[in-house]
């Protein structure tokens, strides 16, 4: 019984874990798939993180903190955008730029506002977005395996989790079965081929940035404002890049990516949690080597020793249009 | 030529250009054309590589912006700025390079654009329904679900076709729609654009294939160097008249050629063969020999397969097939030579382009003078470059080729295309190569650069060198070769001896017509 | 759209960097009048705490010789039109390998042959990081970008784990290790920089500046006068017309790529032989990617990264001083700075270029008719 509720305990940290990675997961999806490189997930995401929390703080509301955090990845998507799109400059000097941007900002205007060393306060219980119990747990718990993984892994995640978590079938949805993702698709594949329907390439990688910034808006919310209760300095701590990984892994499809992350996330959940114990044959497993999993398997896959990647065929040029 | 003199054009033509003129920095794409297309016809423009025509088609189809002119559609005054105007006037495009999304399907290609609703469910079915019945009147059959990277190239052109129809196409526009096809495919392709006429529709085919010209227009205007030439009615011409145009007949150059004195045999080339990287054959069993001391011209319309033999010689493609020996090597698909390893053993390469192969447009002149010999021993000692004796080395050069202005520092950016000919000409002919391959040796280069450059040419093959020349100038090719052969979709089509040299002759020849075996 | 204008050599060299400074200057400075300070005193501050302030030169060159080596990083790699992101990284590995050959001969060789020893095994460090995302670009086409930025988080577990495991200094709580053997570090040449008019005794100044300035001679060199620099600017300029003249690409993007991490790799003398003489946790602290804008606003010439690694030498030194004497500024500016010069001067390059061409078309003409 001990080892299920590890690992039950391990899949409920999982969807904690992940939840940050899947929506910034398909932010990156929308970026990388209308043909941006979108290396400045990270920056959104601290961006949104530090939105959330100071606006959460300021006004008493986690909602206006949601608002502000989607607010501020916009922002910088736009910059993204002004730079590649606009400026047709290099994808990844832009992407480096917001990201440096964003650890600079965070900590300037935290330590403007509220002069606690770049962190912002911590926020109430109602200035945040606390734990949902679904309907019946208690009455659930007398049911075994099921009672606990009602409880543990259904129920009492935060708004932002399941929000995450519609996040994929929405993002699939849009992607595959609208006009607008049949376009989107088409502009990061083949930009001429949408400028010669008659189509604006630029109106569409630009409102594919808008959307990865709300996103990584959510995301960012939900590392201040949901999981934690204020602002750290880094908070973001490379999840955007793990995000980024996943996207990658995921070959830039958002139920694979939504997979990779779970992945992710279950490994560092697993992590802390089998530390110092031996494994018949293998012995201990390093904490960090389970934390590198995510970045081995990415240079592998790209590398093409496991399968093969397929990134959007035009992504990173500039379109002449 | 104007409009005026064609027969019978009473109805309002459904598409008149006027005017239209187009530059791209100094180069002038499109100069004062004109041209006029009668409704229910298929007419041609024909012209060779960089005529101007792709650069006139864009204009019409609103990828680029014309400086001057004015396009009427059925009559009347239209403005296109962008695609989506000329969409909107029922003009369609197959562009040379297809517009297709590969790893959608045809249904998805066909749609976007034109989906019919914020999502793609509504649109679908209609879509479908629009494809059968496109497919039943024109006798275009594609499966709606197939990905477009499993078809094939004829198949997926046709879902080009099938996009712009469904988006209300009048008027379709095909940019060199048979280069990349077979010839059944092409037989196919003719067929449908003739249902297509019966239908009503005009069809604009842009090709440099005189037979095709013939054997499917109704009429056919003649581009060269981004002039209009001339406008025939199909069945009033010939290609030969054609080849004529389209080549023109500039001032024959009088090259002093002298005699030449071939000595033995320096380039032997067997049953050479080469397929492209979409598995299309652009050379096919070419045999030749080429001796020390004469130039051979490659005659033929560009995009004939002389690209691909030049760069099998030059160690730029393996062949699949054949092989090539010269200068004490052999180049098979079993061994390949690098470019380095030919100039080691005294290849010179004149490459057709120069910016995208001859030079380096940042780098200096000095910089350029010893690209492809950086590794030589005359320019540096070790690891490092002698800077100050390849600049003396280029000053001598640039005094000897009389190349302007004569600044080693200057990047090649910024001389002229003339002297940026003469820089990739002295680097190459400096080491004195025993074989010498030279493309195009006067493109883009003034009048005076162009004598200069052909006495150059022939002082080299009096050193005993084997010049290997092509050039889609027939002037310049009937004026420095001592033999000429005729290249024609990879194949050689014939061989003359100087004697027998005749414009006539090697103009059929280029159109593809073989002369009966002598 | 039109290539932008060509820009005199002139107004290209010296000027655009500086219209690029002044705009990210003028961005930062909104940022501070919004929160409330003034920004001219804050530069004031920043420009005495960094040159005038005590031993403030001392430091602001001791940061100055982080941004040269991780800035030549980044602009060999530019050179062959490669983005290397991993400085960071390869600067890591760059200090574990020196630590290593520093535990393994310092104790036994005296200092003229150790110390050498050990800059070498750092540079082999760096390169090593570097190897497999270049062998993987030259061969298997994986994008630099990613499999750098990948080799960073690697870089960083490897360290966590080493050092808070086999190299922890025993006894020890925090992840760190051992001091180095003496003989493996690099002197601080107290002496040599007084003649300079530094005074290099209470900073962290050591003579590992003055390898920095070798190698922007020895870029310089391998770049603009050896036959592989030829190959590399080539590959960068035109890898087509690179395979005509028989140049062999994919070993060329491999040895540039290693050139590249071996100057990283550097970086850790300066940090791990110069200053802590023994590998702490996350030393690197960003100085790698600070490389990339160093390298973006000196243009890649090795006097532009000189200048470039000087003004964030000062930044950096000078944000220290903001610390102190503001309240509500921190250090912190100089990575708004350093982005918005990443933005100005590599993102929207072309941004600028052209209306600096119109501005300074029409000074020239206006000239040229009040003289003629």
């Amino acid at each position: 019984m001990d080892s299920f509720l590890l690992i039950i305990s391990a899949l409920d940290a999982t969807f904690r874990i992940a939840t940050p990675l899947i929506l910034c997961a398909m932010a990156g999806i929308f970026a990388e798939r209308s043909g941006i490189v979108d290396i400045s997930l990270e920056g959104k995401l601290l961006m949104g993180a530090f939105g959330a929390a100071a606006v959460a703080s300021l006004t008493g509301s986690a909602w206006l903190g949601l608002l502000a955090a989607m607010g501020a990845g916009v922002f910088m998507s736009l910059i993204h955008g002004f730079a590649t799109i606009t400026h047709k400059g290099d994808h990844v000097v832009s992407g480096v730029a917001i990201n440096i941007l964003a650890s600079g900002l965070t900590v300037i205007i935290g330590i403007a506002f509220f002069s606690q060393g770049g962190q912002t306060p911590t926020l109430p219980r109602d200035a945040r977005f606390g734990p949902i119990e679904w309907f019946g747990v208690n009455v659930m718990d007398a049911v075994p395996i099921l009672g606990p993984i009602y409880r543990e892994f259904i129920s009492g995640h935060n708004l932002l989790v399941y929000m995450a978590l519609l996040a994929v079938p929405l993002a699939s949805f849009v992607l595959y079965k609208s006009r607008f993702g049949l376009r989107l698709r088409a502009v990061g594949e083949k930009p001429e081929a949408v400028d010669s329907a008659g189509i604006s390439v630029r109106a569409l990688r630009y409102r594919a940035l808008i959307i990865g910034g709300l996103l990584c808006g959510l995301a960012g919310a939900y590392l201040s404002t949901a999981a934690g209760s204020n602002f750290v300095r880094e908070m973001s701590a490379g999840k955007g890049y793990i995000a980024l990984a996943a996207v990658i892994f995921g070959n830039w499809r958002p139920v694979t990516a939504f997979l990779a992350c779970l992945m992710f996330g279950f490994l560092e959940a697993l992590a802390p949690r089998i530390q110092g114990i031996e494994f018949p044959l293998i012995g201990e497993i390093p904490n960090q080597l389970m934390l590198a999993i995510p970045y081995i398997v990415t240079v592998l896959l790209l590398a093409g020793f496991i399968g093969k990647p397929s990134p959007p065929a035009a992504i990173g040029k500039p379109y002449d249009g | 030529m104007k409009n005026t003199e064609r027969s019978g054009a009473t109805a309002p033509f459904s598409l008149e250009l006027k005017g239209i003129s187009k530059s791209f920095g100094a180069i002038q794409a499109n100069k004062n054309i004109d041209l006029a297309v009668r409704p229910g016809t298929i007419h041609g423009i024909v012209g060779e590589n960089g005529a101007g025509k792709s650069t006139l088609m864009n204009i019409l189809y609103g990828l680029h912006r014309a400086d001057e002119g004015e396009i009427f559609i059925n009559g009347a005054p239209v403005a296109i700025r962008k695609s989506a105007d000329a969409i909107a006037h029922g003009i369609g495009m197959v562009h040379q390079h297809f517009m297709l999304v590969s790893r959608f399907s045809v249904l998805e290609n066909v749609m976007l654009g034109s989906e019919g609703g914020a999502l793609l469910k509504t649109g679908r079915e209609q879509t479908l329904e629009r494809l059968q019945e496109l497919s039943d009147t024109y006798g275009m059959r594609v499966d709606p679900k197939a990905l477009i990277a499993d078809l094939n190239v004829g198949n997926q052109q046709r879902v080009e076709i099938l996009k712009a129809l469904k988006h209300g196409a009048d008027i379709l526009i095909l940019d060199e729609p048979t280069g990349v096809l077979t010839p059944q495919e092409t037989e196919q392709l003719f067929e449908i654009l003739k249902s297509l006429r019966a239908d009503g529709k005009t069809v604009i085919m842009i090709t440099h294939k005189l037979e095709e010209i013939m054997s499917v227009t109704d009429a056919v205007s003649i581009m060269r160097r981004g002039e209009m030439v001339g406008h025939r009615e199909t069945k009033n011409t010939s290609t030969a008249e054609l080849a004529e145009l389209m080549v023109g007949r500039s001032v024959l150059l009088q090259v002093d050629r002298g005699t030449s004195k071939p000595a033995k045999v320096a380039v032997t080339i067997n049953g050479l063969g080469a397929t492209d990287d979409v598995g299309v054959r652009i050379l096919d069993d070419v045999s030749f020999e080429v001796r020390g001391g004469e130039i051979l011209g490659i005659a033929g319309v560009s995009g004939n397969g002389q690209t691909p033999l030049m760069e099998a010689l030059t160690g730029m493609r393996t062949p699949t097939e054949g092989r090539i020996d010269m200068l004490g090597v052999t180049i098979s698909p079993q061994h390949s030579v690098d470019p380095s390893a030919l100039r080691a053993q005294g290849l010179g390469h004149i490459p057709e382009d120069r910016h995208q192969h001859g030079l380096i447009l940042d780098f200096t002149a000095q910089e350029n003078m010893v690209f492809g010999y950086h590794r030589a021993a005359q320019t540096g000692s070790g690891a490092l470059m002698d800077v100050k004796s390849i600049k003396e080395h280029t000053t001598t050069l640039m005094a000897q080729y009389d190349i302007r202005p004569p600044n080693p520092d200057l990047p090649a950016r910024n001389f002229s295309g003339g002297n940026q000919q003469k820089i990739v000409i002295a680097r190459e002919m400096f080491p004195n190569p025993k074989v010498l391959v030279v493309g195009q040796p006067t493109r883009g280069v003034d009048v005076g650069a162009i004598e200069f450059i052909h006495k150059q040419l022939i002082a080299l093959r009096d050193e005993g060198c084997a010049i290997i020349l092509v050039s889609v100038e027939l002037d310049e090719v009937m004026s420095l070769s001592d033999r000429i052969i005729v290249m024609n979709d990879g194949h050689i089509v014939g061989e003359l001896p100087h004697a027998e040299f005749d414009e006539k002759r090697i103009g059929l020849m280029m159109a593809g017509i073989k002369e009966e075996a002598a | 759209m039109t290539p932008p204008p060509p820009l005199p050599r002139w107004a290209d060299i010296y000027l655009l960097p500086l219209v690029n400074l002044l705009m990210a200057l003028i961005v930062s400075g909104i940022v501070i009048s919004f929160i409330g300070e003034n920004p001219l005193e804050a530069l004031r501050v920043m420009v005495n705490g960094a040159f005038f302030f005590g031993n403030s030169l001392g430091y602001t060159l001791y940061y100055t010789t982080n941004f040269i080596f991780t800035g030549l990083a980044v602009a060999v790699a530019f050179q062959a039109l490669l983005f290397n992101i991993g400085g960071e990284g390869q600067a890591y590995i760059g200090g574990l390998f020196a630590a290593l050959a520093a535990f393994a001969i310092g104790p036994i060789f005296p200092w003229y042959l150790a110390m050498p020893f050990v800059v070498i095994a750092a540079a082999l460090g760096g390169a090593s990081w570097a190897f497999i995302p270049g062998v993987l670009q030259a061969r298997r086409d994986s994008h630099i970008v990613i499999t750098t930025i990948m080799f960073n988080f690697l870089a960083a577990a490897l360290m966590v784990s080493l050092l808070s495991g086999t190299l922890m200094a025993p006894g020890q709580q925090s992840p760190q290790t051992e001091p180095l053997p003496d003989a493996a570090l690099m002197p601080k040449g107290t002496a040599f920089f007084s003649v300079l008019g530094i005074n290099a005794e209470r900073s962290p100044l050591n003579l590992s500046f003055i390898l920095a300035i070798i190698c922007l001679g020895l870029y310089w060199v391998l770049i603009w006068r050896t036959r592989l620099g030829y190959e590399i600017r080539a590959v960068g300029k035109n890898p087509d017309a690179a395979r005509y003249a028989g140049i062999n690409v994919p070993r060329v993007i491999t040895i540039t790529l290693l050139i590249s991490g071996a100057f990283a790799g550097l970086m850790a003398v300066n940090e791990i032989l110069g200053v802590h003489g023994k590998v702490i946790l996350n030393f690197t602290a960003g100085y790698g990617f600070t490389g990339i804008a160093v390298a973006l606003m000196g243009r890649n010439h090795p006097v532009g990264i000189f200048l470039a690694s000087l003004l964030f030498g000062a930044l950096f030194q000078g944000g220290v001083e903001l610390d102190f004497e503001f309240t509500s500024i921190t250090r912190e500016m100089v990575l708004l700075i350093q982005g918005l010069i990443i933005l100005f001067s590599g993102a929207l390059a072309y941004m600028l270029q052209r209306p600096l061409a119109r501005v300074l078309g029409w000074i020239l003409i206006k000239r040229q008719v009040a003289h003629g």
